[in-house]
């Protein structure tokens, strides 16, 4: 470590060289721009065959890491009416 | 229902990205609900300035060709949570941005926000044009240097004559927001001074933002600089201008890192 890396200020050019390789990499490797969007709507796609989900009620997150991208997709399926209660959901995380 | 803002400046590199950052982080740190919305498509940098950059799933385009929806674009801030980024796409055309496309993402965030701050990307085309467009009020950020107080004086003709307000004959309000400014360079007569900027361009000031080395420091760590260090001299000047966009009387000082924490009060008021 070099000296004026014990201050914080120093080291905040570490920090945006960090985030600019990772977010570079991300955007250099080039890939698929809506891949996200296709896996989304391939994901809805399955589980519309069995049950009807709500397409508002669908989220998605990701985070670009510098090894892997982690996708969340948080999809609340309605509990079936015959067993409905008031505000009764399930929520099913696929991860 | 939102007060839609555009930060722009015709110039590039003057301060837009980080003003809108850090004006749209102080005012949802005052309990608004602002979201910043970029649109500098092909060349987006908001959500790097905002520390979001690994979190875009969406974006302005898939909203505004309709394969995303709104709620479904909005990046939650992780910090203040009622402050949200729309991003811009950083793989399409600008071209990809249509009028009525933008129209109706603006519509239908006005009743969800109180501040909606549209990111102008620089120059004076299509992308600079549909940033203001819908816009009820203007942040004209310059830097006391002459290339762009020219570039601003373009864009103040453009915002009174391009955007829907003029085009319905009204007057749009329009601020200047000076940044990069140095009060001992333009005391000593080596920059234009407040005074000089504020007298060619005719707008009432909104604030101005000192040259400081927490603006570069905030945006290595992905932070606007109102959070990174709020007591910092640019911090306190951008919360001062938040707090005159919310309609307060604040008296307009040039906030300083110097011993003094209140340097030389100016004796104007924003108006």
């Amino acid at each position: 470590m070099k000296f004026a890396d014990l201050f914080g200020r120093q080291r905040s050019a570490t920090t945006a060289h960090h985030r600019l390789q990772v977010l570079l990499m991300h955007e250099r490797c080039g890939g698929n721009p809506d891949l996200i969007p296709i896996l989304r709507e391939d994901i809805l796609a399955a589980i519309n065959k069995h049950v009807a989900v709500d397409a508002d009620k669908v989220r998605l997150t990701i985070d670009r890491g510098e090894m892997v991208s982690r996708l969340e997709i948080d999809i609340e399926i309605p509990t079936p009416l015959k067993h409905h209660r008031e505000g009764c959901a399930t929520a099913v995380h696929y991860r | 229902m939102a007060q839609v803002v555009v930060v722009t400046s015709g110039k590039g590199g003057v301060g837009k990205t980080t003003s809108t950052a850090a004006l749209g982080a102080a005012l949802a740190r005052a309990g608004e609900r602002v979201v910043v919305v970029d649109f500098d498509v092909g060349l987006r940098n908001l959500d790097l300035v905002m520390g979001a950059e690994r979190r875009v799933v969406f974006d302005l385009i898939h909203v505004v060709q309709g394969s995303a929806r709104l709620s479904q674009a909005l990046i939650r801030d992780k910090r203040i949570d009622t402050l949200f980024l729309l991003a811009a796409s950083q793989t399409r055309d600008k071209d990809s941005l249509t009028d009525d496309g933008v129209e109706r993402v603006i519509r239908e965030l006005r009743p969800s926000f109180d501040w909606v701050i549209c990111d102008s990307p620089a120059g004076i085309e299509r992308g600079a044009s549909l940033a203001m467009r819908h816009a009820d009020l203007a942040v004209v950020v310059a830097n006391p240097e002459v290339s762009s107080v020219r570039d601003s004086d373009r864009i103040i003709g453009l915002l009174d004559s391009t955007t829907d307000k003029a085009k319905r004959g009204e007057q749009m309000e329009k601020y200047l927001l000076l940044t990069r400014y140095d009060k001992n360079r333009a005391e000593r007569g080596e920059m234009l001074c407040i005074e000089d900027v504020l007298e060619i361009l005719c707008i009432p000031l909104l604030g101005i933002i000192p040259e400081s080395k927490d603006v570069l420091h905030a945006s290595n760590m992905g932070l606007p600089v109102t959070l990174n260090n709020p007591a910092s001299a640019p911090a306190r000047a951008y919360n001062d201008a938040a707090r005159r966009l919310q309609g307060e009387q604040v008296p307009l000082v040039v906030p300083s890192d110097k011993v003094t924490l209140f340097s030389k009060l100016l004796g104007r008021r924003a108006a």
